[in-house]
């Protein structure tokens, strides 16, 4: 114990004096998480709170083109701006561009002629098949298409989604085309407002209830999802100062001597888990820490702990105990630091991207989907996600504590052969 | 039984694992205890070879080595602190203060708290470095370093002490102070494994040497003998007159 007590105070004195190795394992993932949940923040802002700016060249003088562009503005996810006159593709870019719009939507200018032909036409085969004397029924084209203008960098679910909302709005004028038609071709008087209204509008409404595992309503942010993904990256980036310290004991000739002495290499490897565990630990607590009482300053939403903080303290424990084992493993194999730094640096970023830290894992497909259950950080962040986004308990993180514990013990395992098959144990 | 030998090497076969030439066959080597013994060879000759396989840093392929009676890589935790180890690079952390670095190598080589106080404090100032005690390593000179590389080693009082040239780079009072040091340590029992390519300093030294080259003892005896047997004068005629004056890679 005395010996473990020694080598534990030796390697912390190393690690409080390598101070590229400290700011590379505090100071940048704390930029990182900033800069990221800020720039995410304005996306999820844009995204989910934003009205998406628009343009309507309307070429149509009729009442159905007015109503769309009502029906448009009454969907609420847009702030549409009209701009008159018939404009070519070039002319609508520029006015886009002025109007700093992401869609700009043409209406053609026999548009309400024809959808009143097109529900006259309709409301004709509604009287014949119901048996009562309509109008004759004339075959009428289709009416001409809408033409959306959009900016590439919108999303390709967001243009989706503007489209349903483009086609509700189309359905209720032409429905109430087709039901004024059919009301005057009956009664051959107009149809009255509150009774069109009555027919049209949809009284149902939608509840929208966020649900989580534990009850609670609160609904993720940018924080929620970067805090715990980006400390995750910060924990196993002590790559970058263990693989090292490993790497460099090994080299130097501190090594040579720690062999002729009657103490086990184990005690040394032990020594250096227990340190950096506790760094991993420190750095969840300042990020964590952060992300409650920093980011309300910064114009950020704070970070909500899990109700589960025991939870939370095994799924950290777990993580940083799997960082460590990769950093030894590295540094076991490695045969110069740059060799450690270089290969951990890069097997990290790329651990992070299969294990959805860069892009979420349900968007991957075929291979990567698979890959994505080879890396730690995977686990780590499900389990981080079930605690921080979805409310969980202990028990529904196990699934994804047994496999992080898996891969540990497989990294220690090849730690160990490593130590042995280069007669360093 | 107590062992008159310090160290014993019977028989022993070596080969690097991927070199299919042989370091070492059918290698004897007996040190009585409490000598001051020099081996010496030329570079590639086999002496760093030698002087791990008696640390244990290497396992022999065959034969026995023994130090103090205790066979080496059989009873690790037991044979390991018969002896100490100075290395010929500094083998200590650069980071770490002179008594940083002793309480360390002080605990793993089982020592107690309170005796890697007093031993620090001894080995400090017998080799000056109180001054300097709270100091990071890696602001010493060459010289120092050489001192706190030799105070680790020395630190649990080892019965016998390998020491793999001890004196390499540093100046003359340097090198004077470390080689008296080694001599008083030799006056209380201490048995002295000296490997160096500073012959007249290891002539001061020595009274025992060994000749490798070749993987192969060319000559062992008492220094003065071996001087008389070749005709020599002194220990650096000996050497070019037993291994040749030809370039060694």
């Amino acid at each position: 114990m005395f010996k473990l007590k020694a080598t534990i105070i030796k390697d912390i004195r190393i690690l409080l004096r390598d101070k590229v190795g400290i700011s590379l394992m505090f100071i940048m993932p704390i930029i990182l998480v900033v800069v990221v949940t800020s720039i995410q923040n304005s996306t999820f802002q844009l995204v989910n709170k934003n009205k998406l700016s628009i343009i309507i060249n309307n070429s149509d003088t009729g009442q159905a083109s007015k109503q769309l562009i009502k029906a448009i503005n009454k969907i609420g996810m847009f702030k549409a701006s009209q701009v008159s006159g018939d404009k070519t593709e070039q002319q609508i870019a520029e006015a886009m561009h002025q109007h700093d719009a992401m869609l700009g939507i043409i209406i053609p200018s026999n548009f309400s002629a024809k959808v009143a032909a097109k529900s006259k036409s309709v409301a004709g085969k509604a009287l014949t098949s119901f048996g009562l004397q309509g109008d004759p029924v004339k075959n009428v084209g289709d009416v001409d298409p809408l033409t959306v203008y959009y900016n590439p960098i919108l999303q390709d679910n967001i243009r989706l989604s503007v489209q349903g909302a483009l086609r509700s709005a189309l359905q209720l004028v032409e429905s109430r085309e087709t039901l004024r038609s059919l009301y005057f071709s009956i009664n051959e008087k107009q149809l009255p407002e509150s009774l069109e209204n009555e027919m049209l509008n949809n009284k149902t409404a939608i509840n929208e209830i966020p649900v989580s595992k534990d009850g609670t309503r609160t609904t993720p942010n940018a924080t929620q999802h970067n805090v715990p993904a980006w400390t995750i990256f910060a924990m196993f980036f002590i790559i970058m100062s263990l693989g090292g310290s490993v790497v460099r004991e090994k080299i130097s000739g501190s090594f040579i001597r720690l062999k002729t002495l009657p103490t086990n290499y184990f005690v040394g490897l032990l020594s250096k888990q227990i340190t950096y565990l506790v760094v991993t630990m420190l750095q969840a607590a300042v990020i964590f820490s952060m992300g409650i009482w920093l980011f309300p300053f910064l114009g950020l939403p704070a970070l909500n702990l899990p109700s589960d903080v025991l939870a939370l303290i095994i799924v950290t424990v777990v993580c940083g105990w799997c960082a460590v084992s990769y950093a030894m493993c590295v540094g076991v194999f490695a045969q110069t630091q740059e060799q450690a730094n270089g290969f951990g640096a890069v097997s990290i970023v790329i651990l992070a991207s299969i294990g959805g830290l860069m892009v979420p894992s349900f968007a991957m497909q075929g291979f990567f989907k698979s890959a994505a259950n080879l890396s730690p950080m995977h686990w780590c962040l499900q389990a981080y996600y079930t605690l921080f986004l979805e409310g969980g308990k202990l028990k529904d993180v196990i699934n994804n504590i047994i496999p992080l514990l898996i891969i540990t013990l497989l990294l220690q395992l090849v730690t160990f052969v490593g130590l042995k098959r280069k007669n360093l144990i | 039984m107590v062992s008159q030998l310090a160290i014993d090497v019977e028989n022993i076969g070596f080969r690097y694992p991927g070199n299919p030439e042989v370091s070492f066959s059918q290698l004897n080597l007996q040190v009585a205890k409490g000598v001051r013994f020099g081996l010496f060879g030329p570079n590639g000759a086999g002496k760093t070879t030698l002087i791990s396989l008696m640390t244990g840093l290497l396992s022999a392929d065959e034969g026995h080595i023994a130090l103090l009676g205790q066979e080496i890589g059989k009873q690790k935790s037991g044979v390991n602190k018969l002896f100490g180890f100075v290395p010929q690079d500094f083998s200590f952390y650069h980071e770490l203060s002179p008594v940083e670095n002793l309480e360390f190598f002080g605990a793993w080589s089982g020592l107690d708290k309170q005796t890697i106080k007093t031993r620090t404090d001894e080995l400090l100032t017998i080799l000056g470095l109180n001054d300097v005690r709270n100091k990071q390593v890696q602001k010493f000179s060459g010289g120092m370093k050489r001192r706190v590389n030799l105070a680790i080693g020395v630190m649990h009082d080892p019965a016998i002490l390998f020491l793999d040239e001890p004196t390499v780079g540093v100046d003359v009072q340097t090198g004077h102070a470390i080689i008296n040091y080694l001599l008083q340590l030799n006056k209380k029992g201490t048995t002295l494994v000296y490997t160096s390519h500073q012959l007249s300093e290891a002539e001061g030294l020595c009274e025992q040497v060994a000749l490798i080259d070749g993987g192969k003892i060319i000559a062992q005896d008492n220094l003065d003998t071996l001087l008389k047997t070749h005709n020599q004068d002194n220990l650096e005629q000996l050497f070019l007159n037993l291994t040749g004056k030809e370039y060694r890679n």
